[in-house]
């Protein structure tokens, strides 16, 4: 990879953080309503399948995956708008956190119901394939969603027509608080693409070089007909399932000191300073400019008017509907 | 003992574990952690790990797997962490719960409870707020109900883990610990089927459910200098309990329902629509409806307090009845 591109990960990296970090910061500070999820030691993943993606393929983030929708080009400041139940959100205020998806960067807003974003990937997989599109459609789920039935809807269709869709399961080990073993019984999600006919691979989470590996595999595959991959990211949260939840019920302390020892930003750091990168410089500068976006985006959010009353009723249809006709 | 609305749901689940060895409880996290909102705080503990069963995320698998314990006699409690993904249970519940002892010509019967936190009013946007309660009563072979007090709470819920057909409780996560009430000791269970007369009155008649009863209360307070109301509680929304409702519809001639789930399809269109056929002749205007506006229920503040009732619209809405 040329150096251009090794810092160019690294912004996405720290610019996530930093979005996550202050996101906890607002939540705490009350200003932010309704669950707040972050994905703050997960951002190797969502970087590693999006960089190299084309504006005009999909993804499918789920509830945590707020650094996809930033590397995938959505707006910081409509990002933080949206965090905010804020008109300038992609919501425009209808709901909270990532529901509301940003259509015009190929980014689906995803319900709350788990995983119910996998079929909608494979139906747009399925119109890139009949259409000769040159597109991917990468649906991300995690380990305790992998469990729903529509995970296996989806797959199966994806298998017997050999979509151009990546799905890109995020193993963080604990669904809220249920651990991996209450969820399912083997070892890998993985294994579980042989069922549907097409091939199933465990990549590091906090490595943004494995993670990188296996996506560009993934996405390849798919842009040569060959297929879906399920690609499954080891990986872990820091925080608990939501702001609200201290995981510690459920969690040690010592597991969480132990990802941390594997952070996907201080590992890439490590990587660049082995490279003999001015890692020093490299730091400072990225942490102003990721610090600047991120501020910019808060005043943005802030100074975003909050939706009035009756704008509940607008949005519902493509065409108004009369309900009171007498 | 004073109680919160969501301590009495802990303490009936507690009572009828400890009463019944065919008790369980299911459903995602219901164990270490004790529920998303910790309805089962510390019943694992006490109870033990295969009578309080933290499950894989699958609303569909918690109902299934429900229906096959039922027929092998076991009692079990579902829990959906939020109400709103017992759509994703939906297919298990409307056709092979409801319709279980149907199509077995009454072999078995299909002693399960599905009960969650459902209701808007705290920002929960549009997957955390849905009152989905007229989805059920349409499907005959289901009970649905939904306390309004913590006292309601746990006589309810007690009594429809000892029922024999599949009960939908839907409790109110508004409620959970806004409010709080002396209750008795021992115990006391809440019939299903019955509504409660939560105050008399002669001039019009206010028939609500779930979280509105506290509203509409204070509302009958409130306005008492000008109007006097009869509160009903319905409690139980399948089946209603017509006798409480045209009693109290004949008596005062003027009926409101108030619900908070959505008013197209919603529960007052039935109630309205009986009480007009079967007391017409003692009505002395409409039977009016005040549900939520016909929306998805959203976020942002100003808006969610716009598509909900409130204090406000319904004490309106009474003004309106009472002009009659
Ligand atoms: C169908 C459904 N059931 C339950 C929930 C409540 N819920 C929200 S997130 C969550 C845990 C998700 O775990 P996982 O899929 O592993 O993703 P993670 O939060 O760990 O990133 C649960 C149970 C839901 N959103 N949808």
């Amino acid at each position: 990879m040329t150096e251009q591109k090794d810092r160019e990960l690294y912004r996405w990296l720290r610019l996530i953080r930093e979005f996550e970090d202050r996101i906890s910061a607002l939540d705490k500070q009350g200003k932010l309503m309704g669950g707040v999820y972050s994905g703050k030691g997960q951002e190797a993943v969502t970087v590693g399948f999006c960089h190299d993606l084309r504006w005009n393929d999909w993804i499918f983030p789920l509830h945590r995956d707020l650094g996809a929708y930033l590397v995938k080009g959505a707006d910081p400041k409509r990002l933080m708008a949206q965090i905010f139940g804020k008109r300038d959100g992609f919501a425009k205020g209808k709901d909270s956190y990532l529901h509301g998806g940003d259509l015009s960067n190929g980014i689906f807003g995803a319900t709350s119901m788990l995983a119910a974003t996998l079929p909608v990937a494979v139906g747009m997989a399925y119109k890139f394939k009949i259409r000769k599109e040159d597109r991917v459609a990468i649906a991300f789920f995690g380990e305790g969603a992998s469990s729903r039935g529509d995970v296996h809807e989806a797959m199966n269709f994806a298998g017997v027509h050999k979509l151009p869709v990546i799905f890109v399961c995020e193993n963080n080990f604990y669904a809220y608080s249920t651990p991996n073993e209450l969820q399912f019984g083997v070892d890998d999600v993985a294994i579980r693409a042989a069922g549907y006919g097409f091939k199933g691979e465990v990549a590091s989470g906090n490595d943004l070089h494995d993670v990188m590996k296996a996506a560009g595999k993934a996405i390849d595959r798919a842009r040569k007909g060959d297929g879906p991959t399920l690609v499954e990211c080891k990986t872990y949260r820091y925080h608990g399932h939501s702001e609200h939840d201290r995981a510690a019920d459920y969690r040690s302390e010592e597991e969480v000191i132990t990802w941390e020892s594997r952070d996907p930003i201080f590992l890439w750091e490590n990587y660049l300073d082995k490279r003999k990168y001015d890692i020093g410089a490299i730091r400072v500068e990225t942490s102003a400019e990721v610090k600047r976006i991120v501020e910019e985006a808060v005043a943005f959010a802030e100074a975003s008017p909050s939706p009035e009353g009756p704008e509940a009723m607008e949005d519902l249809y493509a065409m108004p509907i009369d309900t009171e006709a007498r | 003992m004073l109680v919160t609305y969501i301590e009495a749901i802990r303490q009936a689940m507690d009572e009828e574990l400890a009463r019944d060895g065919n008790v369980l409880l299911m459903g995602e996290d219901v164990g270490v952690l004790g529920g998303a909102f910790k309805a089962s705080a510390g019943l694992q503990e006490k109870h033990g790990v295969d009578r309080v069963v933290d499950m894989p995320i699958s609303e569909s698998l918690i109902v299934g797997a429900g229906v096959g314990l039922a027929v092998q006699g076991m009692r079990p409690i579902l829990e959906i962490q939020f109400i709103d993904f017992i759509s994703c249970g939906f297919d298990q519940i409307v056709n092979t719960a409801a319709t279980l002892r149907y199509r077995h010509g009454g072999q078995t019967a299909c002693p399960i409870v599905i009960r969650g936190p459902s209701g808007g009013g705290v920002h929960g946007g549009l997957y955390h707020s849905q009152n989905p309660e007229a989805w059920f009563c349409h499907v005959p072979g289901l009970k649905v109900v939904a306390p309004a007090t913590a006292y309601d709470a746990k006589g309810l819920l007690k009594s429809a883990i000892r029922d024999d057909d599949p009960v939908i409780y839907f409790e109110h996560k508004f409620l959970y610990r806004r409010i709080k009430e002396e209750i008795p000791a021992e115990e006391y269970l809440v019939p299903i089927g019955k509504a409660a007369l939560r105050k008399e009155g002669r001039d019009l008649t206010v028939i609500t459910y779930g979280s509105p009863v506290h509203a509409v209360m204070k509302a009958a307070r409130d306005m008492a200098a000008e109007v006097d109301i009869e509160v009903i509680d319905l409690r139980t929304l399948l089946p209603i309990d017509w006798a409480t409702v045209k009693a109290s519809a004949r008596k005062t001639g003027k009926v409101l329902i108030v619900h908070e789930a959505r008013l197209t399809g919603g529960i007052g269109g039935e109630v309205a629509a009986r009480i007009a056929q079967d007391c017409f002749e003692d009505l002395d205007g409409p039977v009016m409806r005040l549900g939520a506006r016909d929306v998805h229920t959203p976020f942002a503040p100003a808006m969610e307090e716009y598509v909900l009732p409130n204090q406000e619209k319904i004490t309106e809405a009474i003004r309106k009845l009472a002009a009659y």
